[in-house]
């Protein structure tokens, strides 16, 4: 259909690409730290992200969900002050501070105002190397986790997390709820949350990305205030797996109007010379757009679904290929069919090069847009280093994409995408769906 | 939790950030409005710190617009919004979009429905150009409409039937309004959109798709000459509908007697109490009071340091989680909202008491002075942190102008909250808790030996009604 809009589609689609304008310092302190840092004075903030390698699998043996509880309860006193003290002190200042825990990743991530820095440095600072964690502090956030893994029990969506998790990992810090059990986080002493701070949050394997107003100079003392009394080391990192899963389809009976769907197997790591092929292959296949395979195939053609998505999963110590869908009790059966077909069709077919080049475009189209405010760029940055990449990735990360040719995309597409072995968890009343084994 | 981020990819669209968006407003400077011949108007929003531009055409209709009978139809046009046009093939927007690296989504509200795409700068002309042909070259066939109700059906079955604590929200929210559109979900009733038509579609489009009935907000690396030259080239040949009516809408009669809901589902692991009383929105030229309520809110709610969580989660030890929220602005009456999660041992009725127990001693005790002093910092500091997100600043102008405020009601909001007083916290509050204007609902499971706990974050803490959905 060339009609007008055409001709300036195509005189635009062949501009070349932005590149990535950050320009990235790293900054080593006189402690011994290293960040990096992209300088942006025109708003007076800072983002500041401090990453802490290990996350949730360094729980130890038995006590399932210290870390979780340990984390949240960061912020629930400090130094002289207790919970509500330390909270308004924050909120005085204005200042923003995040503690979350992952799998593989604790993250503390902080903004502060210029005028405020030395303040809300100096608070964040007692929460990290002083929390008080008083039994009263660790009582009332249990509660609140508790209430949040009944609440997951009767989640249909983590109720397919948990089973895929269990079927892929085991007895692996991956094949359980790092949130913990009603049993485990019911038996976690004072003691349990001290050791699960030593073990988490240590100098060897901290990595910081800072953005916006503030000089290297001024990074490095206040990183060494900040994180300097840190301890030197904590817990080893747990071993690497494979993940466990068979080909087949195992029902999670629940009592909800519509089936989700979690589906996977074996992936492909970060650091393997096929990522990137891998990485296009699945924005092909069910990343993100609305052009994906699987979104055309069950959303616009079929009305299958709301939504349905394929991904890399790309942890420390394990790589899973995964997708999820959610549809009707009644439809859902059709839904995997189709997932499965273009699966099939992919592996064995490949992509077209007109494919390809669509998905090149918008990758590498869409990758300097993620540089979009000092927060989400000290994001990236933290990311980049804990993912062990080059300062200039940046720079030269588009160019890694545009390379990867046809013969390359099929070829991954022939060796990764297993349709036979691909695991479908469904949790619902999935009309014509049974389990295999 | 190992896989929960993937596990939730799909309920992304549901988070929401009703107090904070309530906070912060742009510097004035950085913003420009001009308004086309055909009585489209624009707003620009400069941001030249990376070379992204933000394009977003906001329609002033949404849900609360619709006819009565055919729930759902606005939202089913923004979905059917992507289809085929005179120059477009069905999903060629998107798909333009895509390989030229930008992402595009549209949402519905109650009061409007909006389509957005974010782009490197110098494609604003190509989003303006595809943005402006389906404003009124949309053409839908009897097939489109087979398989995208479907995809809508499915929306629902994702958002509210799969979720009890949203099949709630919907019945209490019902219950509020006697009168008014907004009793009636965004999504839609089921058993209308089953039956939504090619016609009922084509009828909202017809009258409300228009360009005096439209604003276009561009924001980020652009001058406002150059977003000029482009609206002019793109929005202006295209003629205003003479025939645009007043939104006037059903208003509230007056609201005299108490509603309570209880409603149970086996789903149900935490059980809460909600309460919602109907209260006053922003109004251009009369946000005063609206003013007070958000100051309300926060002296309530607003984090660890909220009043209701100081006396109930803290100090009574009661409860395991409370909040409040107010959503100021809206073409009508809006609602202001409580939420107490009881804790472990304490029944639905006892956190009720409390709830209630503790909103008699504020009155009494008055504004802790200091609570207040530290809310309007925070509100000062997000006017410097929101400079770092020109998205959200384009989002807070466009849905303010389909709310019916004006630019100057929104550049002056962030001095009216500075200027809230203690004692006009009060007499907000003192008029607002009427229980006879009131909606008080009980969530609860299948009955278990010992009641439960509560949730710390924002995924399984009760959250009012989604404000939008998306495409």
């Amino acid at each position: 259909m060339i009609r007008f809009v055409l001709p300036l589609i195509l005189t635009l689609v062949t501009a070349v690409p932005l590149r990535a304008e950050v320009e990235i310092q790293e900054v080593k302190t006189p402690g011994g730290l290293t960040a990096w840092l992209v300088e942006e004075h025109s708003i007076p903030f800072t983002a500041l992200e401090i990453w802490f390698k290990g996350g949730t699998s360094l729980d130890r043996e038995g006590k399932r969900g210290a870390i979780n509880l340990m984390t949240a309860t960061l912020e629930e006193g400090a130094g002289e002050m207790d919970a509500l003290a330390f909270t308004r002190a924050k909120e005085m200042l204005a200042a923003d501070f995040d503690y979350d825990v992952s799998d593989d990743t604790l993250t503390v991530s902080a903004r502060f105002l210029t005028e405020n820095r030395d303040k809300a440095v100096a608070l964040l600072r007692e929460s990290l190397i002083d929390p008080r964690f008083d039994q009263d502090a660790i009582d009332r956030v249990r509660g609140q986790v508790v209430s949040i893994i009944r609440s997951d029990e009767k989640d249909p969506n983590d109720m397919a997390g948990r089973e895929f998790e269990t079927q892929a990992f085991g007895d692996h810090p991956y094949g359980s709820d790092g949130n913990g059990t009603l049993d485990s986080v019911a038996g976690l002493t004072r003691d349990d949350i001290l050791n699960a701070h030593a073990d988490t949050m240590t100098r060897d394997r901290i990595y910081i990305g800072a953005v916006g107003d503030i000089t290297p100079e001024d990074l490095a003392t206040l990183l060494d205030d900040l994180l300097g009394d840190l301890p030197e080391t904590g817990a080893p990192m747990p071993d690497d797996i494979a993940p466990a899963l068979t080909g087949g389809v195992t029902v999670v009976d629940y009592d909800t109007p519509q089936s989700v769907a979690l589906f996977g197997h074996t992936g492909i790591k970060r650091t393997s010379e096929d990522f990137f092929a891998a990485y296009l292959l699945n924005t092909i296949l069910g990343g993100g757009g609305f052009e994906s395979r699987l979104m055309t195939e069950v959303r616009e053609k079929r009305g299958l679904t709301y939504g349905v998505y394929s991904f890399l999963v790309d942890k420390d110590h394990a790589d899973l290929w995964m997708g999820q869908v959610q549809s009707a009790n009644d439809r859902v059966a059709e839904a995997i069919d189709v997932i499965r077909t273009q699966w099939s069709d992919i592996a064995e077919n490949g992509v077209t090069e007109e494919e390809l080049t669509a998905a090149k475009k918008y990758l590498t189209g869409a990758y300097p847009l993620r540089f979009d405010g000092n927060g989400p760029i000290a994001n990236i940055i933290t990311g980049m280093q804990i993912q062990d990449m080059p300062i200039d990735y940046a720079e030269t990360r588009n160019d890694r994409v545009n390379a990867v040719t046809l013969e390359q995309v099929n070829d991954v597409a022939k060796r990764y995408l297993k349709p036979d072995d691909l695991r479908f968890v469904v949790v619902g009343k999935p009309e014509g769906l049974t389990s295999t084994n | 939790m190992p896989l929960s981020p993937l596990a939730r990819l799909a309920r992304w669209t549901a988070a929401l950030t009703f107090l904070s968006a309530t906070l912060a407003t742009a510097s004035d400077d950085l913003v420009t409005d001009f308004t086309l011949d055909n009585g489209m108007q624009v707003v620009v929003i400069e941001d030249h710190r990376a070379p992204v531009v933000v394009h977003m055409v906001w329609y002033k209709a949404g849900s609360a617009d619709e006819t009565p009978g055919v729930s759902g139809v606005a939202h089913f046009l923004e979905h059917l919004l992507f289809k085929a046009t005179d120059t477009l093939d069905s999903g060629e927007l998107s798909k333009t979009v895509a390989e030229n690296g930008g992402t595009d989504n549209a949402f519905t509200s109650f009061d409007y429905t909006a389509y957005f795409q974010r782009v490197a700068a110098d494609r604003l002309g190509l989003m303006m150009s595809m943005e402006s042909d389906r404003m009124r070259n949309l053409r839908l066939t009897e097939d489109d409409i087979l398989t995208e109700r479907q995809v809508i059906i499915e929306e629902r079955n994702q958002r509210t039937e799969n979720s009890p604590q949203a099949l709630f929200n919907e019945q209490a929210n019902a219950a509020q309004y006697l009168n008014h559109r907004y009793g009636v979900p965004i999504i839609g009733w089921r058993h209308e959109m089953e039956e939504l038509s090619l016609q009922d579609a084509l009828a909202y489009y017809e009258q409300f798709y228009a360009p005096n009935n439209a604003i276009l907000v561009v924001a980020g690396d652009v001058t406002p000459d150059e977003v000029r030259t482009l609206a002019k080239q793109y929005y202006e040949p295209i003629p205003p509908n003479p025939d645009l009516q007043p939104r006037d809408r059903p208003a509230e009669p007056r609201q005299t007697a108490e509603r309570r809901l209880s409603y149970e589902d086996p789903r149900v692991a935490q059980p809460y109490v909600t309460r919602s009383y109907l209260a006053p929105e922003r109004d251009t030229g009369d946000q005063k009071t609206a003013a007070a309520l958000v100051m309300l809110s926060e002296v309530l709610g607003g984090g660890q340091t909220g009043y209701l969580n100081e006396q109930l989660v803290f100090d009574q030890k009661k409860a395991l989680y409370t909040s409040a929220y107010y959503r100021g602005q809206s073409l009508d009456d809006t609602t202001f909202g409580l939420y107490i999660v009881p804790a472990e041992g304490v029944s639905l009725d006892e956190a009720e008491a409390a709830l209630d127990d503790v909103l008699a001693q504020f009155l009494k005790d008055g504004v802790d002075a200091a609570k207040l002093d530290r809310i309007k910092m925070q509100i000062r500091a997000g006017q410097v942190y929101e400079r770092d997100n020109v998205q959200s600043l384009a989002r807070r102008y466009g849905s303010g102008l389909t709310q019916g405020l004006t630019i100057k009601d929104i550049q002056e909001w962030p001095d009216l909250l500075q200027a809230v007083t203690e004692d006009d916290i009060l007499v907000a509050a003192r008029d607002l808790f009427d229980r006879n204007r009131a909606v008080t609902g009980h969530l609860t499971g299948p009955a278990r030996p010992t009641d439960a706990s509560a949730p710390a974050d924002a995924d399984a803490a009760p959250q009012p009604a989604a404000e939008e959905v998306s495409q």
